[in-house]
């Protein structure tokens, strides 16, 4: 198991030496990004997904719902961040309600294909209420819940998360650096949920330190009081990922935290600055899938 | 119509809000012990009942069953001494109630009628040594009895049957129609007329501040006179609003003196933009300046950028949460209603308040009756509600500052502003244009129209004092406006499904309907389509309500369907309210009765002219001698801790500000978490450019030099961005004036030495103004403990907010130091100026000398920073500010983390020179290597002060001065604000 238990004391490791990115491959298949109600991070998601090589509409829950788009055709759905309904009855909850009682059927045919989804923050929230992860044995019950920051305030802050499995989402990535922004991301579930999770390597990302040793819970390495630090976990089968820091608000070297520090260090050693993070990988790994 | 109730208590079976929760409360001074929150949702219905079974079906989606539990019509039970349920008053906008209404409807597949409603309450359940009085207190912490009901029950009283549900419903006396008002008055009674408003005809009722002077009621009388009929109230109102102080700037627009005969703002800012821009030539970087909802500039050949900063102050005073947040997202309305609508991208705060430790107790009325709140509540209201604000909306908030003044202690001052970005032109049509046509049909968009927000425009004009209305306030719903402004800026707009569109702000429908009708000179409102929160209001106030999130659109009535089957699919709310005409007319109806009828011209141009008159005396303060101390270690630890220097980086991390992938520069940089002076975003994905914005504001100057308090101001505003790379001709300023007791000659004088001040530097700078606003009357009169009147006033407040382009983000330079070696620098000169600095109010005194700028040497200085920092030689920068070089100094090494030994130059008194606030300085760090082209650049203007080197800051003169641990220093500048 790849990035191993976060209770595990670990010999913190040095920062892995950069690999190269992937260099981004033009798909065919298409991604369907939600959007409306306050659904608030579809265009960078759209812009990240694009410079990883894969085009996507953006379309609004209510055409949905009214027939006009459909979901049948695309590969990868995403319910980008945002502050849907205001989070008003928990967060992601009021849209989740939407969904299921509006495009359930759609919903459910979609997820027997072969096709991705991914939700990052609200759209986290959104797949949990929605039952979508961890969708054990194809029941799409609520097992798992995003509470309320252990700070009781919505808290925006630069993270550093590991993978915690070998799977088609973190592929070829050592860490990612990125924000985070949420109100409730407090990652909870019951100790056999959590256990099944471990058993079957769901937990897909939890927060570490710089150093990538384990956060262990402190914050603000975990900003939120996340059960044994989890910040993604995907469904059973795999194909379905919820994730609470934003990559896609990090995909440029110079939106990094501290690039400049970075920058003056590469520049005095002769480097040339980067462009691209190493934080696009993670929409390289979603291209890949559809190649 | 409520026949059947039934309320939903919904509770974390592990709540993880307690904590912090519990902590905020004891941090507040009460003893508690135990506490719980339970989310209750009341629904009451009419025409149906819900069975058991569809009720837990409704607390089923209510609830995450994973960690929630909620029960139905049965009181939650836990230990408690008293039980504290919190709800809205009637009217007051219930966002969670709305949503959990929609979720419901959505479920079933019906709609509420109206009448019927889903309402949401929070209970807290206490236990703690709290006496029935510390209850009452910590419930108004809780609560604002502006906009909350609050129900308080002993363990015993609650027993099993828990709180009563409660129903908020509006009762309204019916007043169908518009009424006539009599202007035959005598001036005693016209000038009554003018303060507190029109009568009710039925209770003799004032309604609220017309804050209408003779001089103007006289002209409108004359004005009806010839018209051979009294006015009506829709009529008196209506103009009323638009001749306001906050809707028409009437002191900067007044003849001042014999000097000014065109006004401040014509003489002293308008005209400083307009030599600029033509001094500039082909360079002007002005899109739109003055004109519109918000000010432009130009971003690249395809983009322009827009910024607007407003103030919400008085709103913010009653009721701080909702206040801020109207605030905020009002403003956001000012960039969707730029040209043809900018999407809103970054959001700016400033908050001017009293010190959170102090609690003066002061009232507005006699006999300790309507308290005014304390800073700390007000400080917290503002914070969240700029936050929600900006949060709900996906805009970016990186830069943002606060202010703490004991004046500010009667009334806050709250800044909001939003940049915007757009194209500058689609298929061929400039989107920066806009102009309604007669025969366009005037279309309202987003939400109703109730009773909130009557009387905004004229109540801000005038100062707080008992009567303050209290339907004054407002609460936003962002996430109504997030839906309006996506349908608007991303879908509509391109198409050009609207030919003019304005924000309903301030006077409503009132000044947005007659501001646009000036461009094609007429309109024809039919006020009983307007949509209503609720059934009963007068017509009058439909006309003037504020109620949040409308924009007024001028449609093509080709373009109406298409427009309006757009908004339905988007949920998002459009009526069509009357026509735009060229009649030269605004002419209201309601029900057929035509309701005002009044030239366009009188509405917009008619109010009297004023002629102001100033005079100014110049105030001398005690000029503090105190001892120069031996070591300066504990005079730099106190003043990393004075509020105004301190971190304030609970703000910064509770706003998202990194939203729309755009973070370049955050509010927070380095090792050390430093607040920056400047923050620098990408607003345009894919380009290298970014938009940078910083302030200047020294309240503390304006009553020693009004005038250097507005060089220091720009020069500081100026220079942040400077520090980050953003090249001076790349930098537009706005201006927020946000005086008090502007009706008294030496205030006038002092705003006019202000404005003088604003004219002269921005044209030695050549920085344009391109958007401003003033609030003329920041005054609390009330009363202390003991019923003696007590007047505060702010200190003559101007903030000046910068925003530039950068050229290539890439080469952007944080503060933080980098690497032991780097040599450090202060670029500028030091002179003994530290009247109104931090050092001296540290004292305990004001002093007199203040900053003076040489705005000429400045300006070679800055052309050579900027030469320096494109090509790349310098590590990093920071402008010297509030609490000097010193204090500079330290928050570059916390930022770094990183030790400096530094020799200061003699000649000077070393705590003078070290906490002088002289301006247009800054401290660079530079790595060796550079050490020759940088020196070569910056010439003898950079003093070579030291070197980056070990875990301490010393600083020595001819001794030892300071010798900090860098970790002693980072404890003193996060201390004061801990646990907010």
């Amino acid at each position: 198991m790849a990035g191993g238990n976060g209770r595990e004391k670990k010999k913190p490791q040095r920062q892995a030496t950069e690999r190269a990115p992937d260099a981004p491959v033009q798909v065919g298949a298409k991604a369907l990004i939600m959007s409306g109600y306050g659904i608030n991070s579809e265009m960078e998601t759209q812009e990240a997904l694009a410079r990883a090589g894969m085009g996507s509409d953006i379309v609004h829950s209510n055409d949905l719902i009214a027939g006009r788009k459909t979901l049948s055709g695309y590969r990868l759905l995403v319910f980008p961040g945002g502050f849907s309904y205001g989070d008003d009855t928990g967060a992601g909850n009021a849209y989740a309600n939407r969904v299921r009682n509006n495009l359930w059927g759609d919903l459910e045919k979609f997820l027997d294909g072969d096709n991705l989804v991914l939700g990052i923050c609200n759209g986290f929230q959104i797949l949990a209420n929605l039952g979508l992860v961890p969708a054990f044995d194809k029941k799409y019950t609520r097992e798992i819940a995003l509470m309320p920051n252990r700070k009781g305030v919505l808290e925006c802050r630069f993270v550093t998360i590991k993978p915690a499995a070998d799977n088609l989402w973190t592929r070829g990535i050592e860490r990612i650096s990125c924000p985070v922004s949420h109100g409730e991301g407090n990652f909870y579930c019951s100790p056999d949920t959590l256990q099944r999770l471990k058993d079957q390597k769901m937990i897909t990302f939890r927060y570490c330190r710089d150093d990538m040793s384990p956060a262990d819970g402190e914050y603000p390495h975990n900003p939120n009081g996340s059960v044994e630090d989890i910040a993604g976990i995907t469904s059973e089968d795999g194909k379905v990922l919820g994730l609470m820091p934003h990559p896609e608000r990090a995909m440029e070297f110079v939106n990094l935290y501290d690039w400049p520090y970075q920058k003056e260090m590469m520049k005095r050693k002769g480097i040339e600055p980067p462009q691209e993070s190493l934080n696009m990988q993670f929409f390289k790994n979603i291209t890949r899938y559809f190649q | 119509m409520d026949s059947f109730i039934h309320r939903i208590e919904v509770h974390y079976k592990s709540d993880p809000r307690l904590q912090s929760r519990s902590d905020r409360i004891r941090s507040l001074g009460f003893p508690l012990s135990e506490l719980h929150l339970i989310d209750i949702y009341t629904i009451a219905t009419g025409s149906r009942d819900f069975s058991k079974d569809e009720l837990a079906q409704i607390g089923a989606q209510l609830i995450n069953p994973v960690v929630q539990e909620y029960t139905i019509d049965t009181a939650t039970t836990a230990d408690f001494d008293y039980a504290i349920e919190v709800g809205f008053l009637p009217g007051v906008t219930d966002n969670v109630g709305t949503t959990a209404k929609q979720t419901i409807e959505d479920f079933f597949s019906f709609r509420f009628l109206d009448g019927e409603s889903v309402t949401s309450s929070q209970l807290f359940f206490v236990r703690g040594a709290l006496s029935p009085d510390s209850v009452q207190e910590l419930a108004s912490t809780l609560a604002n009895p502006l906009v909350n009901r609050v129900h308080i029950r002993t363990r015993r009283e609650y027993g099993s049957r828990g709180m009563d549900p409660v129903v908020p419903s509006v009762h309204l006396n019916e007043i169908p129609t518009a009424e006539t008002v009599d202007l035959d008055l005598d001036d005693a009674n016209l000038a009554r007329l003018g303060k507190e408003g029109i009568p009710d005809a039925a209770t003799g009722q004032r309604r609220g501040p017309l804050a209408l002077d003779l001089a103007q009621l006289h002209t409108i009388r004359n004005y009806f006179k010839k018209k051979g009929r009294k006015p009506t109230d829709v009529e008196l109102e209506s103009l009323a609003q638009t001749w306001s102080e906050h809707c028409k700037h009437t002191i900067f627009a007044s003849a001042m003196d014999d000097d000014i005969p065109q006004g401040l703002y014509k003489s002293c800012i308008q005209a400083a933009t307009n030599k600029i821009r033509k001094e500039k030539g082909k360079k002007d970087i002005c899109v739109s300046v003055f004109s519109d909802n918000s000010g432009a500039i130009i971003f690249d050949e395809t983009y322009l950028v827009t910024h607007k900063v407003e103030t919400h102050n008085s709103p913010s005073a009653l009721d701080p949460f909702g206040g801020a947040l109207t605030g905020i997202v009002g403003v956001n309305r000012d960039t969707i209603g730029f040209g043809l609508g900018a999407k809103p991208c970054l959001n700016y705060y400033g908050y001017c308040v009293g010190d959170p430790d102090t609690d003066p107790k002061l009232f507005r009325g006699k006999n300790r009756l309507n308290p005014i709140l304390s800073p700390r509540q007000i400080l917290d209201g503002v914070v969240r509600g700029v936050g929600v604000g900006g949060n709900c909306s996906g805009i970016a908030t990186p830069q943002g500052w606060c202010c703490f003044h004991d004046r500010y202690t009667g009334k806050p001052l709250v800044f909001a502003g939003t940049v915007g970005v757009m194209p500058r032109e689609h298929k061929g049509r400039k989107l920066s244009e806009k102009r309604a046509k007669a025969g366009d049909l005037i279309v309202m968009v987003g939400g109703r129209v109730g009773k909130d927000g009557i009387h905004g425009a004229t109540f801000s004009s005038e100062p707080l004092d008992p009567a303050s209305p209290v339907t004054a306030v407002q609460i936003g719903d962002p996430i109504t406006q997030k839906k309006l402004s996506d349908v608007i800026v991303k879908e509509a707009r391109d198409p050009g499904l609207y030919r003019s569109i304005t924000d309903n702000g301030a006077g409503g429908l009132s000044c947005s309907v007659a501001e646009m009708a000036k461009e094609c000179n007429g309109c024809h409102v039919a006020l009983d389509k307007v949509p209503l929160k609720y059934p009963g209001m007068a017509p009058w106030e439909i006309w003037i309500s504020e109620s949040q999130e409308r924009m007024t659109l001028a449609i093509p009535k080709e373009n109406l369907n298409a427009f309006l089957d757009l908004v339905q699919r988007r949920e998002v709310e459009a009526t069509v309210i009357g026509t735009f005409t060229d009649t030269g007319k605004c002419v209201v109806e309601c029900h057929g009765d035509v309701v005002m009828d009044v030239d366009l011209d009188f509405l917009h141009d008619g109010l009297p002219k004023k002629h102001l008159k100033t005079t100014f005396t110049q105030k001398t303060y005690p000029e503090p001698d105190p001892a120069c101390p031996a070591r300066l270690d504990e005079t730099l630890l106190s003043l990393l801790q004075r509020k105004n220097i301190c971190s304030k980086e609970f703000i910064s991390i509770q706003y998202d500000h990194t939203v729309q992938g755009g973070h370049v520069l955050g509010p927070v940089q380095g090792k050390g978490r430093v607040q920056a002076a400047a923050s620098l975003t990408k607003v345009v994905p894919g380009s290298k450019k970014g938009v940078g914005l910083s302030q200047g504001l020294f309240p503390s100057y304006s009553e020693i030099d009004p005038y250097r308090m507005a060089a220091a101001g720009i020069d500081t505003a100026i220079r942040g961005l400077i520090a980050i790379g953003i090249p001076l001709d790349q930098i537009a300023l706005l201006d927020n004036f946000c005086w008090c007791s502007s009706d008294n000659p030496e205030r006038l004088g002092q705003l006019k030495r202000a404005a003088q001040g604003c004219y002269d530097v921005a044209t030695a700078f050549g920085t344009p103004f391109i958007s401003g606003k003033d609030s003329m009357f920041n005054d609390f009169s009330g009363f202390d403990a003991k019923s003696n009147p007590v007047k505060i006033s702010v200190p003559p407040t101007l903030l000046i907010s910068s925003i530039g382009i950068h050229p290539d983000v890439i080469s952007a330079v944080s503060m933080d130091a980098k690497f032991e070696g780097d040599l450090i620098y202060v670029i500028g000169e030091t002179s003994e100026e530290l009247g109104g600095s931090e050092y001296f109010a540290s004292l305990g005194s004001t002093g007199n000398t203040v900053p003076a700028l040489d705005a000429g040497k400045a300006k070679a200085r800055y052309r050579r920073l900027t030469d320096a920092i494109g090509k790349e030689l310098v590590a990093s920068a920071h402008p010297v500010s509030h609490g000097g070089l010193a204090v500079a100094l330290a928050k570059v090494a916390i930022a770094g983390r990183i030790g400096m030994d530094i020799t200061i130059p003699s000649g000077m008194r070393p705590d003078y020179y070290l906490f002088s606030e002289s301006l247009s300085r800054f401290v660079v760090t530079v790595s060796p290597a550079n050490q020759k082209a940088f020196e070569k650049i910056a010439s003898t203007d950079a003093v070579l002060l030291g070197q980056l080197s070990g875990r301490s800051l010393r600083v020595a003169a001819q001794k030892n001065l300071i010798d900090i641990p860098v970790d002693d220093l980072e404890n003193a500048y996060k201390l004061p604000f801990r646990g907010y």
